[in-house]
């Protein structure tokens, strides 16, 4: 029994003496900022800043070879807690990006020419006679942004068009990759007013296939107070676009616009504005960043 | 000679570690998704293998028979693996932190992998003499090493091949596994 304990107290002894000091031999040094970082991280791994992951975006952080504005699931608290780590200014602050849809032409708006019953998809939906709708622009009501989604924040509303949850949104892009009209687009979300049409037809041959069209008559832009809002030539045609830089939030185009093709959505509370709303549903948002090493 | 030379045969292929004996499966499926990865590990485990080979025996050899604690066979030589592993981890992420970052969870797990208690277990139960003990623990390392290649290998042309949904992933690679090991039944007559 003496023996026994003896014998492997001594081997464990033995070992974890060579152990210690091949510790202090092969130390290797590593950033104390690095562990912080990964810390604060929003933990998603969703790799919309490019990197495999949110402990590689944390070194690459450190080594400054990216910006933390990269991560757009952090927003502007995120930016805080790594510039109080990394002890940097912050100077690129950027403002928390959500995904607007650039069309309202949901069913009873939009003049439908068949019915789609194929395969639940915007791409495949396209490729029948470029979608169902008679206007050949907007939203071919399929679902594949909602798809996307690795955040849950596109459901499809009961009009058959996506209703993007402004508290749930990342801001991770992947949506507007997905869509094959390209009418998702990032915007800050501080800006309120959305030209949601990008129909480029002229305004009759518009406004006879969608109740909601921009019909191009540039009444938004002879009433915006600060020349913000323009009807600006686009693809064949021309459509009404809102710089969002000189924007002021005023809601006159929306409240002139004859179509309401301008929308002016509810201010988002200021926590939301700076703050990710809630976490996603579940642990893994699904979005494939872990394949990619 | 000969005696060495049907050791090597014997343990690199017609009793390799992994696809006739079913030790260590999780590092065979875990890291052969690359080539490179793959081979690391291999050495890995090799260095392991070998050095915790020897250092059971004498362990074995010099304590455990002699003082008549026996039983405590599977406690002593786990402590012995872990601690090499640890080694092993330390050196690995010193020059190496690439090949550390691609073995992620496995280096660790090296540990708890059953292909190297279990060669040392097989050493001790063959009653081989040390020189014995070095040729059977490396050449089981090769045929550890050699699986997981040709596994990796396999698995990396699969990436690029048409697979139905359901069987992507780790299903294919369990019957890919599954092939090999039927393969390798055919080194059985070599002896």
């Amino acid at each position: 029994m003496l023996i026994a304990v003896l014998s492997l107290a001594g081997l464990g002894a033995i070992f974890g003496i060579i152990l210690g000091v091949a510790a202090k031999k092969f130390a290797v040094e590593t950033d104390p900022r690095v562990d912080e970082l990964i810390k604060v991280m929003p933990g998603a791994n969703c790799g919309s800043c490019g990197m495999p992951g949110c402990a590689a975006f944390a070194e690459a952080l450190v080594e400054e070879t990216v910006k933390p504005s990269a991560c757009a699931p952090g927003g502007a608290s995120l930016y805080e807690k790594i510039a109080a780590i990394l002890g940097t200014e912050q100077s690129d602050y950027q403002e928390r990006q959500v995904a607007q849809l650039l069309c309202q032409g949901g069913v009873g708006h939009s003049k439908q020419i068949f019915r789609y019953v194929g395969i639940k998809d915007c791409h495949a939906a396209l490729a029948s006679f470029k979608g169902q709708k008679a206007c050949n622009f907007g939203c071919v009501m399929q679902g594949s942004c909602s798809k996307a989604c690795p955040f849950g924040a596109i459901q499809m509303g009961a009009d058959g068009l996506p209703v993007v949850d402004y508290y749930l949104c990342t801001g991770c892009n992947k949506c507007v990759v997905e869509c094959p009209q390209q009418i998702l687009k990032l915007v800050g979300v501080s800006h309120l007013a959305h030209v949601r049409c990008v129909n480029t037809e002229k305004g009759k041959d518009a406004k006879a296939n969608c109740s909601v069209a921009c019909i191009k008559c540039k009444i938004c832009e002879k009433n915006c107070p600060v020349d913000a809002v323009h009807v600006i030539p686009a693809g064949d045609g021309t459509v009404a676009l809102i710089d969002y830089e000189k924007c002021t939030n005023c809601g006159v185009c929306a409240a002139k616009c004859p179509t309401k093709a301008i929308e002016m959505i509810a201010p988002l509370s200021e926590e939301v504005v700076l703050e990710l709303g809630e976490q996603p549903p579940t642990g893994c948002p699904q979005c494939g960043a872990c394949n990619v090493s | 000679m000969q005696e060495y030379f049907i050791i090597i045969v014997s343990a690199v292929l017609i009793n390799n570690i992994v696809l006739s004996q079913f030790l260590g499966i999780c590092p065979f499926l875990g890291v052969s998704k690359k080539l490179s990865a793959s081979i690391g590990m291999g050495g890995a485990v090799s260095f392991v293998l070998v050095l915790s080979g020897a250092l059971t025996w004498l362990v074995q050899t010099y304590l455990l028979t002699p003082f008549k604690i026996g039983y405590l066979q599977t406690l002593a030589f786990i402590l012995i693996i872990a601690s090499l592993v640890q080694f092993v981890e330390m050196v690995l992420k010193k020059y190496s932190p690439t090949l550390y970052k691609a073995l992620g969870i496995y280096l660790p797990l090296i540990t708890t992998n059953c292909a190297v208690l279990g060669v040392a277990i097989i050493n001790i139960q063959k009653e081989y003499t040390l020189g014995k003990v070095l040729v059977h623990s490396l050449s089981h390392a090769a045929g550890f090493t050699l699986a997981l290649v040709l596994m990796s290998g396999i698995r990396e042309r699969l990436e690029d091949a048409d697979i139905p949904e359901s069987m992507q992933g780790t299903p294919i690679a369990l019957v890919t596994a599954a092939l090999m090991s039927m393969a390798f039944l055919g080194f059985s007559g070599l002896i």
